[in-house]
């Protein structure tokens, strides 16, 4: 594609403390795709996309936004380039909509200037985007599990990064809200133009959703490039370690993958 | 399900001006509570001085036994008072918020212990025997009380302490401290006198100076948990959102702890353990200003000003021709209430 790098990792080693999760990994984001990186449990997904965001500092190698090391700007000057957006992220009891949308805001923020026309006009459209409007004066604790995933995806937006980091989207949502939320994002990535790393577990949504897979195993990672180049029986064999039909989704005419059974099944 | 829900951009706008709008006449008429908490304080007690006369004794004093009575010991009191509610108030708000535990108090620190421990020992060791020496030791002992407990919080969180780390800090201090006060006060009878009235918590028969000997505290405090709000509303979303919104995490929880304990400190040592003000406070606040800790932190303040006021306006009236100490009434009303807002809601989760 020849796309510009944005975010980048270079020989990155991260952990925690002594239990080194991932090490030597190199991986380039590039301008208007969105990527989605697929593994098994514990393989390090969630790990990299944390030090993407620079909320987990690597022990060795660099991450690079834009060029630049991502440790080295403030930290306030990234939140304006790039959103992040943990896994399962919990709010204060009683909190509405329009705040936690307007709580996006807070890197465009100094203390003496709360609010100005920019964040009323961020806020608004970022409600509009993600379509709560109507839901702006709404408890977050009353509404249903997808709709609570958009309002903080639409704080994400309202913080106005082009660039932004999803940590498993469609966690505890069912499959109606799970599509729900990934349609949201490919809204923003086409309408909006936004660059989108998102970590999935779906591997049929993965496919149906990203222009580029990333798959890792222990760490590393084993596969990159469209759907259809990751997405194979073999890979799903090395990486997750199962027997899988992989056959062309009659719907959007992306891989689809059909489980057999795991390889250390004992009836194999 | 997108398509559908699709409203024009400026919807929500209006909203949100009427929020604020909102917010704003909420915060009048608690400036309005504490005037009228004030007029009663000054007027109400064992001699009951109207309302015109009081006004005359402050701006026309003659010297008489009102103009005395109002500008020698109502004046100061009402002052302290007000001080020390809205310190406890804006602390309690704080703590709630840094811990995301509404079962949080200012004393969490190990402040009201360490102010308690440093007064009885410059009692036993130094002879201290004045209430404006009591009162330095107090502040450097929560001081003191408050970096200890701040220090050991570091040892044990990963990059800098944590909510659970600081919280069980300050329980082992506090205990530690609270052995340490017991044993002296039990041994040294002046000791024992200064504690009890002191863990009674009173704002009666302070004087101006106490008031001037506490205020740059609080004043700096105050200003510090004002720069402190926005970074407490990241923070109430989780470090991890909080940290991708561009908010140094580390930094806000050390300037929250400073805040705390410059407030806390600074009303304890002056008034004894009130902390009871910071716990129930800002479940007041909560429900009036939502989680926004710009407005909270406020309101909590207001509110925490009105209600000490209110509670020694009481304890001066209903035990005649004696006076309960404040700290008492509100325990005794606070503690009732509090149970019933308890039951009546379910708790509330920050």
């Amino acid at each position: 594609m020849g796309a510009e790098v944005r975010l980048q990792t270079a020989a990155v080693r991260l952990g925690y403390g002594d239990r080194i999760v991932v090490d030597g990994l190199d991986l380039g984001i590039e301008a208007g795709s969105v990527t989605t990186i697929i593994g098994p449990n514990g393989c390090g997904k969630s790990t990299l996309l944390r030090a993407l965001g620079r909320l987990l500092k690597p022990q060795g190698g660099e991450v690079l936004l834009d060029g630049k090391r991502i440790d080295k700007i403030p930290t306030r000057e990234v939140a304006k380039i790039l959103g992040v957006l943990p896994q399962a992220p919990t709010a204060p009891e009683g909190l509405t909509v329009a705040d936690l949308v307007a709580r996006g805001r807070h890197p465009h923020q100094t203390w003496y200037r709360q609010w100005s026309s920019d964040d009323e006009d961020a806020v608004a459209t970022a409600l509009d985007m993600t379509g709560l409007a109507d839901l702006a004066e709404r408890p977050l604790d009353e509404l249903s599990g997808g709709q609570r995933q958009r309002a903080w995806i639409s704080m994400a937006l309202a913080q106005g990064t082009d660039l932004l980091l999803l940590d498993e989207p469609t966690t505890f949502l069912d499959l109606a809200h799970q599509v729900e939320v990934l349609e949201l994002v490919r809204h923003l990535h086409r309408e909006a133009g936004r660059t989108v790393v998102m970590v999935l577990h779906d591997l049929n949504l993965a496919a149906r959703y990203a222009d580029r897979l990333v798959a890792m195993r222990a760490g590393k990672v084993i596969a990159a490039g469209s759907p259809h180049e990751v997405l194979t029986e073999e890979l799903l064999g090395d990486v997750f370690e199962l027997d899988a039909k992989v056959i062309e989704d009659p719907v959007a005419g992306t891989p689809l993958v059909v489980p057999i059974r795991p390889r250390s099944h004992p009836a194999a | 399900m997108l398509r559908r829900n699709r409203v024009s951009a400026t919807a929500a706008a209006p909203r949100l001006h009427g929020l604020r709008h909102r917010r704003f006449s909420v915060l009048l008429t608690l400036f309005a509570a504490v005037a009228v908490a004030v007029v009663l304080s000054v007027t109400i007690g064992s001699k009951s001085v109207p309302i015109a006369d009081a006004w005359s004794a402050l701006t026309a004093p003659t010297g008489s036994e009102n103009d005395i009575i109002i500008r020698s010991l109502r004046v100061p009191r009402t002052v302290l008072g007000v001080l020390a509610g809205i310190a406890l108030g804006v602390a309690g708000a704080l703590m709630q918020g840094h811990t995301r535990n509404p079962l949080a108090d200012p004393g969490l620190l190990g402040v009201t212990q360490g102010a308690a421990f440093a007064m009885v020992a410059s009692i036993i060791l130094l002879g201290a025997s004045s209430l404006l020496v009591y009162i330095w030791f107090g502040l450097a002992g929560a001081l003191v009380a408050s970096v200890a407990v701040f220090a050991l919080g570091m040892v044990g969180g990963r990059g800098g302490p944590t909510p659970v780390t600081l919280a069980l800090a300050g329980t082992a201090v506090s205990a530690f401290l609270y052995a340490l006060t017991s044993a002296i006060v039990l041994w040294d009878e002046q000791a024992m006198d200064v504690f009890r009235f002191w863990q009674a918590g009173s704002i009666a028969a302070r004087g101006a100076d106490v008031v001037w000997q506490v205020l740059p505290f609080i004043l700096v405090g105050l200003v510090l948990a004002a720069t402190n709000a926005p970074g407490l509303n990241a923070l109430s979303l989780g470090e991890d959102v909080a940290r991708g919104l561009g908010q140094n995490i580390t930094m806000t929880r050390t300037v929250g702890v400073a805040s705390v304990t410059l407030l806390t400190g600074a009303a304890v040592a002056a008034c004894g353990s009130l902390s009871f003000v910071g716990l129930i406070v800002p479940h007041l606040a909560r429900p009036l200003s939502g989680t926004d800790h710009r407005w909270l932190l406020p309101y909590s303040g207001l509110i925490g000003a009105a209600l000490l006021l209110l509670a020694d306006v009481i304890g001066r009236v209903v035990a005649p021709p004696g006076e309960l100490e404040v700290g008492v009434v509100l325990a005794l009303i606070g503690a009732p209430f509090f149970v019933a807002m308890v039951r009546r809601r379910k708790p509330v989760r920050l």
